[in-house]
């Protein structure tokens, strides 16, 4: 466990003492901003985070790889994985320190917005509730999509090809809803069932169903673990 | 310490190391010796526990470095030959990491971290970005690194490749001195290196073990040839006529020597067996030539590894 923190705690320091998590966090907020003085602009202004903050989330596609493409891929690229294998840490350890810093750099760019929170506190009377429920679930939103850069990250010595292969998944995670809409059935159901974007609706909506919860969670877990494996097989090679 | 058995690596189908077998005493420096591409980093890297031998198993500290990977990389200090580091870190953070990562207290890293950079000599880039230092500088970092938890055994690849020089001379003399607590593995396709730092060598090639022994041990041993050089006033010749008629003589060669005109050096190659140097000086003086200088010359490092490799002589292992 110490080792897991002394490693995130490492990255997120790489995080904030080089511009990236500098650039990414403008980035969002250009965005997020863009889509916020959009809706408060409309004609029938609501006075709720769901109408900005559920596009937000489709930035992860964007960020997440962007925050995870280095953390494995760098390693490998530098040799400095030789060092941190050799050392007296489990493969999961490093995967999870890194995906725990990963996940801080996450949290603290999506935290940047609790400013137009606070905007529309000041000028209008939302429900609590479902502003927090839209944060719980734009985090397990962005924790799921960590979890596939970050996996994409160890699959490749390439940090382009890791962002590339990470962005390309998650465009396909989210948006695969959209095919499902053109079926019915059972097939329907499934493709669905796997989006990343139709679970997180509900949240905006000021609803936490558990299966939802658990969706985000076992995604994260499943990728995680694929992740060590993806680690474990590059020592095989 | 150290125990391989049978250790073979297949990349693909390519075998980088076949049948791999030596042990490595507590407090022993063994040198790792061997041409590029012979299979000294992979047998390094499975040490290490950084990548598992195909068959064959090894350890270290009498855990299996596959089977009880961890415990075992606890007793191990490793520089690979790309002395991977983080270049956006700074020397003494790099340090903190490390030793946190291999389960250091706080109060015992900070105490390591003031002993290896005044044993590395790094008191004066402390603060510094290990991306701005100098080749030299970031070897230091990298022993430095391998060297903070103390432990038992330290496995060094190529440690001086790469660096000036006056820097090679002071990285040598780091290792040496810390070959003295460590039990150390050394691998360097520098031949003088070796005999300088390590009590015994290990001479790969081709993925194979093809000697074991102490530097001097080897040089006496692989003497399957034996030279003498000597240096003779009188007609050329008819001295290498004279020489060659010694029983056991089979070569003799003039060596260019411009310094004098005055006398000639020979060098003469015998059979293995018995002392050729008295026949020599006995067969020279005979004729009323003048012998000036007669000298048994061994081979150097350099020319065993050369045989070796070249030739790829087998030889029984001590």
């Amino acid at each position: 466990m110490r080792t897991t923190m002394a490693i995130a705690w490492k990255e997120l320091q790489v995080y904030f003492t080089t511009p990236t998590a500098y650039i990414i966090g403008a980035m969002f907020l250009i965005y997020a901003g863009i889509i916020f003085v959009l809706d408060i602009t409309s004609q029938t202004p609501e006075a709720s985070v769901r109408s900005f903050i559920l596009p937000s989330s489709t930035f992860f596609i964007l960020l997440s790889p962007l925050l995870t493409m280095r953390l494995l891929a760098e390693e490998q690229k530098l040799g400095t994985m030789e060092l941190l294998l050799t050392a007296p840490v489990r493969d999961w350890e490093v995967v999870i320190g890194k995906y725990l810093a990963s996940l801080g750099a996450l949290i603290a760019t999506i935290a940047l917005t609790v400013y137009y929170v606070i905007m529309i506190y000041s000028f209008g009377d939302p429900d609590t509730g479902p502003v927090l429920s839209a944060y719980l679930g734009v985090i397990l939103y962005g924790a799921a999509a960590l979890s596939i850069g970050l996996l994409a990250s160890s699959l490749s010595s390439n940090q382009l090809v890791s962002s590339v292969v990470g962005m390309g998944t998650l465009l396909v995670l989210t948006f695969v809803d959209e095919i499902g809409a053109r079926l019915s059935g059972v097939p329907a159901d499934i493709i669905n069932n796997i989006s990343l974007r139709v679970h997180f609706s509900d949240f905006s909506r000021g609803i936490i169903d558990t299966s939802n919860i658990v969706y985000y969670i076992s995604i994260i877990a499943v990728v995680l673990f694929l992740t060590v494996r993806s680690l474990e097989t590059r020592r095989w090679r | 310490m150290i125990e391989l058995d049978g250790v073979t690596k297949y990349y693909g189908n390519y075998p980088a190391i076949t049948d791999i077998t030596f042990r490595v005493e507590k407090g022993e420096a063994v040198g790792f010796l061997g041409p590029n591409g012979a299979g000294k980093s992979t047998t390094m890297k499975i040490i290490t526990g950084f990548i598992p031998p195909t068959s064959g198993t090894c350890s270290v500290a009498e855990y299996d470095i596959v089977n009880q990977s961890i415990y075992a990389r606890r007793h191990i200090g490793y520089l690979p030959e790309t002395v991977p580091l983080y270049a956006d870190m700074a020397v003494s953070d790099y340090l903190r990491f490390m030793g946190k990562i291999r389960g250091m207290s706080r109060e015992r890293i900070k105490s390591r971290i003031s002993e290896v950079i005044e044993i590395c000599r790094l008191q004066d880039y402390r603060q510094s970005y290990i991306g701005k230092l100098s080749k030299g500088y970031r070897q230091r970092v990298g022993i430095a690194q391998s060297i903070l938890h103390e432990p038992d055994v330290l496995v060094l690849d190529e440690p001086t490749i790469g660096i000036d020089p006056i820097q090679v001379v002071e990285t040598r003399n780091l290792i040496r001195d810390l070959a003295g607590e460590h039990t150390l593995i050394v691998s360097t396709h520098i031949l003088p290196e070796v005999s300088m730092i390590c009590e015994r060598v290990i001479i790969i090639h081709e993925g194979q073990i093809v000697a074991v022994d102490r530097p001097e041990n080897l040089a006496t041993r692989l003497r399957g040839v034996e030279r003498i050089e000597i240096d003779v006033r009188g007609p050329s010749k008819e001295i290498i006529a004279a020489v060659k008629d010694v029983e056991g003589v089979s070569g003799v060669e003039r060596k260019p020597n411009p310094g004098s005109a005055d006398f000639t050096t020979y060098e003469i190659e015998g059979t293995r067996g018995g002392d050729l140097r008295a026949l020599i000086a006995a067969s020279v003086v005979q004729k009323g030539w003048n012998l000036l200088r007669l000298q048994a010359v061994g081979m150097t490092l350099e020319e065993i590894f050369l045989r070796l490799t070249t030739t790829e002589e087998q030889l029984p292992e001590s």
